[in-house]
């Protein structure tokens, strides 16, 4: 519906300039957001893009050197390490926290007791951010004062686990605590999902003497398929922008061995400045993030419609 | 008859055996995943109340055998970060003082530009609603150079200001999302009535759709506050020292390895910096969940 329609009834010759004044309200209200937006959106992408082109180093400068700033930045061996850690942190985290969402979710809807009481433990670490989740692990993960200490404490003597002083398993520790803050965040959409599915569904697959099993597997998880994606979409967006979390885990390191792109344009930006490259590399992310959302829209987007043309 | 009767009874006893054995892993794997959630809380907790000497000897994770509240005050206002023994109160109320602000404005924009984009719908709203949504994805590395270029200009570097206006224009995406997707359900006859009853646009926004809107608020600003008090980028990137929110401070805090570690007063800090949200998060926790699944099914 638009305004042209509900001006209509009132239209009143005497009052048309107050209508037409009413007219301009709504634009002029939504203007100053709209500015914002798009300066936020498209001025500022299209800035640091300019930027990821030029020959800026300490300072923004605007002379054009082309793509020398990715050539760079693709044969640094340290935004080598950034993106492969990217993509196993993605793989690990999303498999990870969607298996312990799935299973809490499960375990929850079994009519269990308490059941705010359970969640609301699931899901606390949503609430912190992450720099205090990332503080507090790097010091269970320190062997001498952490978990390690604790378990030789208790007599074995010999038992390791130094994740984050080594360089090659580091990773597994960013990984590890990523998918302790997000699972509760997967458990949550998972329970709306399995309060949505059509409880006759389920009783009649029970009465056909199908098991709990079985009805999850053949009956109950194909119909939420749907939020798996919206999971692993939302879980993926969540990994490209990873910074904060390592930031206060591991610092990138031991050396340079949990850098992230996120964590390489900071770096570049304001540590050693290298604008254009720093640049490219938060060029990089927006590319990574747009081959992620703009099929997973269009897909949504056909859905919707899919979904109103069969009424 | 009493055949069957008695089939039935051992039936029922093996079925109710069943039951038994898979309640106990129901709410022993519950068990187990709630003591792996709660334990690194437990251990924050325990620390900013034991003596740095008990850590020392006992490690970490340990129960608490002292008691006292030290650290907490050390961590308010004598602590030193990088040569500055001020404790954390002034980045505490830095995020406090950029928090409220970012989140009212925010919120209020949200709620216009909603009422504007679901009731006073013009040619190409809806174009002008998908290129605000983008700013939801957009990553904030991306806009770093520009925003620093910007508060330079504007005055507003090392600011508790420039980081309003940051979070304010990042966050005007998100609270047009949730508030226009909440007032699209808002039947439109209501405000077709009231037009003709000549009401117009600030009269049906606060007679009409206001009174209507609790809920959707509260969700927003409860997502906004969180988000804001959480965030550490752009606190990182634009302001240092004495200006810095309280994520920043933090990093920098436990970063200063001056001494040996206090871990004692930086649990009582890390617990000072967590506590605004989680304790939105425990008496709003119904709201809050709400708005993680609406702002995950945008």
């Amino acid at each position: 519906m638009s305004i042209h329609d509900l001006s209509v009834p009132i239209a009143v010759p005497a009052r048309s300039w107050r209508d037409r004044l009413g007219s301009i309200v709504p634009i002029l209200v939504l203007a100053p957001s709209l500015a914002a937006s798009f300066v936020y959106v498209f001025v500022f992408t299209g800035w640091t893009l300019y930027l990821s082109l030029s020959d800026s180093t300490l300072l923004p400068s605007y002379g054009l050197t082309g793509l020398d700033n990715y050539a760079s930045l693709w044969s640094n061996r340290r935004w080598n390490i950034a993106y492969t850690n990217l993509f196993l942190f993605s793989g690990f985290y999303i498999v990870g926290s969607m298996a312990v969402g799935l299973l809490l979710a499960i375990l929850i809807d079994q009519r269990v007791r308490g059941e705010a009481v359970w969640r609301t433990i699931f899901l606390y670490p949503l609430a912190v951010s992450f720099i205090v989740t990332g503080t507090v692990w790097s010091w269970l993960y320190n062997p001498v004062d952490g978990i390690q200490a604790l378990v030789r404490g208790l007599g074995w003597s010999d038992f390791s686990f130094a994740l984050t002083s080594d360089r090659n398993h580091a990773i597994y520790a960013v990984i590890i605590t990523g998918v302790w803050q997000s699972s509760g965040f997967a458990m949550a959409l998972f329970l709306a999902g399995l309060r949505s599915v059509d409880p006759d569904l389920v009783k009649a697959a029970q009465i056909d003497g199908a098991s709990v099993v079985r009805t999850y597997r053949k009956v109950i998880l194909p119909t939420i398929a749907p939020i798996f994606l919206a999971v692993a979409v939302i879980q993926i967006q969540f990994a490209i922008k990873t910074f904060d979390l390592v930031a206060a885990l591991t610092r990138g390191g031991p050396g340079i061995s949990t850098t992230f792109p996120a964590i390489y344009v900071y770096d570049l930006m304001f540590q050693r400045g290298e604008i254009g490259e720093g640049a490219a590399a938060a060029v990089m992310m927006l590319a990574a993030l747009a081959v992620v959302l703009v099929p997973y829209s269009l897909w949504v987007v056909w859905r919707r419609r899919a979904e109103a043309g069969n009424g | 008859m009493a055949e069957l009767a008695a089939a039935i009874d051992l039936e029922a006893a093996a079925a109710s055996r069943r039951h038994f054995w898979s309640r106990f892993a129901i709410y022993g794997l519950l068990t187990v995943f709630a003591a792996i959630y709660l334990i690194p809380l437990l251990v924050v907790v325990f620390n900013s109340f034991r003596e740095q000497a008990e850590i020392a000897r006992d490690g970490l994770i340990s129960l608490p055998k002292t008691f006292r509240l030290e650290a907490w005050a050390q961590a308010w206002s004598t602590y030193c970060i990088a040569g500055t023994c001020q404790g954390m109160q002034r980045n505490f109320l830095n995020s406090l003082w950029m928090t409220i602000p970012a989140t009212i404005i925010s919120t209020l924009l949200g709620a216009v530009n909603g009422y504007v984009l679901s009731k006073w719908r013009f040619k190409g709203s809806e174009v002008l609603f998908t290129l605000m949504l983008l700013g939801v994805f957009m990553p904030g590395q991306i806009a770093l150079m520009p925003w620093a270029f910007v508060l330079g200009k504007l005055g507003l570097t090392n600011s508790t200001y420039g980081l309003i206006l940051v979070h304010v224009v990042q966050g005007i995406s998100f609270t047009t999302l949730f508030c226009r997707n909440y007032y699209i359900g808002i039947p439109d006859d209501l405000i077709k009535a009231a037009r003709i009853d000549g009401a117009g646009f600030w009269r049906i926004f606060w007679k009409i759709i206001i009174p209507l809107s609790p809920p959707i608020l509260i969700v927003t600003v409860i997502w906004q506050f969180t988000g804001i008090w959480n965030e550490y980028l752009f606190g990182v990137v634009f302001t240092s020292g004495q200006a810095q929110p309280i994520t920043a401070a933090l990093v920098a805090l436990t970063a200063s390895g001056t001494t040996a570690r206090s871990y004692d007063v930086m649990s009582a800090a890390v617990l000072i910096g967590a506590l605004p949200p989680l304790l939105i998060y425990l008496f709003g926790g119904k709201y809050f969940v709400r708005g993680l699944t609406q702002g995950a099914i945008k």
